[in-house]
């Protein structure tokens, strides 16, 4: 599996997989540490991710919780001036290693921005674009309907597959980012606050779908929103200012007996 | 603070209202003063040529070379005109328009999206805006010095073109530099996000989006280009030619010819100009008019471009 992550082994098997036990660990954090120049961003940071659920990263502005999500897919290397320190395994594999090429990583880990950011082409193309880069020409109108399936977003736009993505409603922009991100199958998905930029309704779509979604990869949402948190995931890690991980558990737990005094504070409201 | 009495309330006009009204109003008459001047002045040019060229202006003016007789450009003559000239400045202008795309594209994308954030850059950036403002008579010096003399392309048609490269060459970097950096980075981010290289991203998502503001600089320059005299009156353009400069290529097909000697239309009406029987101011301004038809073109394209493209960002 870690050789799916070096630059030439692009392709990674999702068969062997589906018997793997709940809860498996897929990603593994260990005294994470990320500056941009002399500022600190995260601070040692250790965690683990499940396999096949919803982690969600929550914490008020500039806790670092961005920070983190874009360490797991290596969008911080397009920052010059960030630097990281410590580990993060990806199926046991350090993604920081030197013989990891983050271009073959973001191929396994797909990515949801906060504004819906499809590109000014076909809703076909939009979604076939991640294919075709990796090199996937085969049946390309089947992994295009199933991703578009799959990001519920199929019935609305069956009919006219030629129209412009940027001719949809935000809320259906944001579900084509989606269907964009999981068509090259990848095992993990970081959402980076995928629904603040949405309406209501639009916004509890997305949240069913990521329940959804959760059912076969791997989802991190990075959410200000703490209902939203609540509602989805399964697992909930709290940062707090500095780009600290104050806590992490079970989001039963974390929602409803915190260990840390400051967690319990934020999640009440009385900061943040 | 308490409510004032009803009574209290006065809506009329007062002196200072009246004078502060008369004062905006000076000004918008100023303001429209100023933007009119532009435009009338334009447009008495143009009645003022068309009017000079009227009845010298037609087909038999386009595809003749020019002659040093009067008579010859009289309508049943012999028939005279601006023919190699209009071929020498289209040729030009299209050569001009193939080096500076490679190299204003090259450069800018270079500068934006894959050079350091550091000293050297922002020194190279600044300098390219330096060059825009270097008067176009240098690199007519520079163009001689380099391209006629030094490489030994002689008075060549290449030369001339290579020669306005350089000239328009910094306005399309700083053009081009804009456009690129108006691609909002989430779209980069997107495609970075499904495993593209930095040079997918820059083939799939960059240049789309740029290529629009990226023609429209590029043909604006070219439109400023056609109608330089300096530069090539510097490199040793050719006032009057009698042939275009064609050459028989394999098989016969005509083709231009690069290393050989050319005219422009700014050369030709120069020339017409400083001729001294009376005439020539007509045929000067029948020169001039093909010239400015030609130019008006070309930025009516970059309109179309413009309008027809960047309607979505």
């Amino acid at each position: 599996m870690n050789e799916a992550l070096v630059t030439d082994g692009i392709t990674h098997d999702v068969t062997t997989d589906s018997a793997s036990i709940n809860g498996e660990t897929i990603l593994e954090a260990e005294d994470l540490s990320v500056f941009y120049g002399e500022t600190r961003a995260l601070n040692h940071v250790s965690m683990t991710i499940p396999e096949r659920q919803v982690t969600a990263i929550i914490g008020p502005s500039g806790c670092g919780k961005s920070t983190f999500l874009r360490s797991i897919n290596r969008m911080n290397d397009l920052i010059s001036s960030c630097r990281v320190e410590g580990e993060l395994r990806f199926r046991g594999k350090n993604i920081y290693d030197t013989d990891v090429d983050p271009v073959a990583l973001r191929r396994a880990i797909g990515m949801v921005f906060q504004r819906p950011n499809p590109f000014p082409k076909s809703i076909y193309d939009n979604v076939a674009y991640g294919l075709k880069i990796q090199g996937i020409e085969d049946n390309m109108d089947h992994r295009v309907e199933q991703a578009l399936r799959r990001a519920a977003l199929w019935d609305e736009v069956a009919d006219d597959l030629s129209k412009s993505g940027l001719d949809l409603s935000g809320g259906q922009q944001q579900r084509l980012c989606i269907a964009r991100a999981i068509a090259p199958d990848p095992e993990v998905i970081l959402m980076d606050e995928p629904a603040s930029a949405l309406d209501p309704v639009a916004t509890a779509q997305i949240e069913d779908l990521i329940e959804e979604l959760a059912e076969q990869y791997t989802v991190v949402i990075v959410t200000h929103n703490m209902q939203q948190a609540a509602r989805i995931s399964d697992l909930t890690a709290v940062f707090l200012t500095g780009g600290e991980l104050v806590e992490v558990g079970p989001t039963a737990q974390i929602f409803g007996n915190p260990e840390n005094q400051r967690v319990e504070d934020y999640i009440t409201g009385k900061f943040g | 603070m308490s409510h004032r009495e009803s009574a209290d309330l006065a809506f009329e006009t007062t002196e200072n209202l009246r004078r502060k009204r008369l004062i905006g109003r000076i000004f918008v008459a100023i303001c429209l003063i100023s933007a009119s001047i532009g435009v009338i002045a334009l447009i008495v040019l143009l009645l003022d040529v068309i009017y000079e060229a009227w009845g010298w202006l037609n087909l038999t003016f386009l595809t003749s070379p020019p002659s040093q007789l009067i008579e010859d450009y009289l309508p049943g003559a012999r028939g005279a005109g601006i023919f190699p000239a209009l071929i020498g400045s289209i040729l030009l202008i299209a050569l001009t328009a193939i080096f500076t795309i490679f190299l204003g594209v090259g450069a800018a994308v270079y500068l934006e999206e894959y050079a350091p954030e550091n000293r050297w850059t922002s020194l190279i950036e600044a300098n390219i805006a330096n060059l825009a403002a270097v008067p176009s008579i240098v690199y007519g010096l520079l163009g001689l010095a380099l391209f006629v003399r030094a490489i030994q392309l002689g008075s060549s048609l290449i030369a001339g073109a290579l020669t306005l490269t350089l000239l328009i060459l910094p306005i399309v970097i700083v053009a081009s530099q804009e456009a690129i950096r108006a691609v909002p980075d989430s779209r980069r981010q997107a495609a970075y996000g499904v495993g593209a290289t930095q040079w997918e991203v820059i083939r799939d998502v960059v240049l789309p989006a740029a290529l629009p503001g990226i023609m429209t600089g590029t043909i604006l320059s070219l439109s400023r280009a056609i109608g330089e005299t300096a530069p090539i009156l510097m490199i040793g353009a050719a006032t009057t030619m009698f042939r275009p400069p064609i050459t028989d290529g394999p098989g016969g097909i005509p083709i231009p010819d690069l290393f050989g000697p050319f005219s422009a239309m700014p050369m030709q009406i120069f020339d017409w100009a400083t001729l001294p029987q009376a005439g020539f101011q007509h045929i000067a301004a029948a020169g001039i008019v093909v010239l400015l038809a030609v130019l008006l073109s070309m930025n009516a394209l970059a309109i179309y471009i413009r309008y027809r493209y960047e309607t979505k960002v």
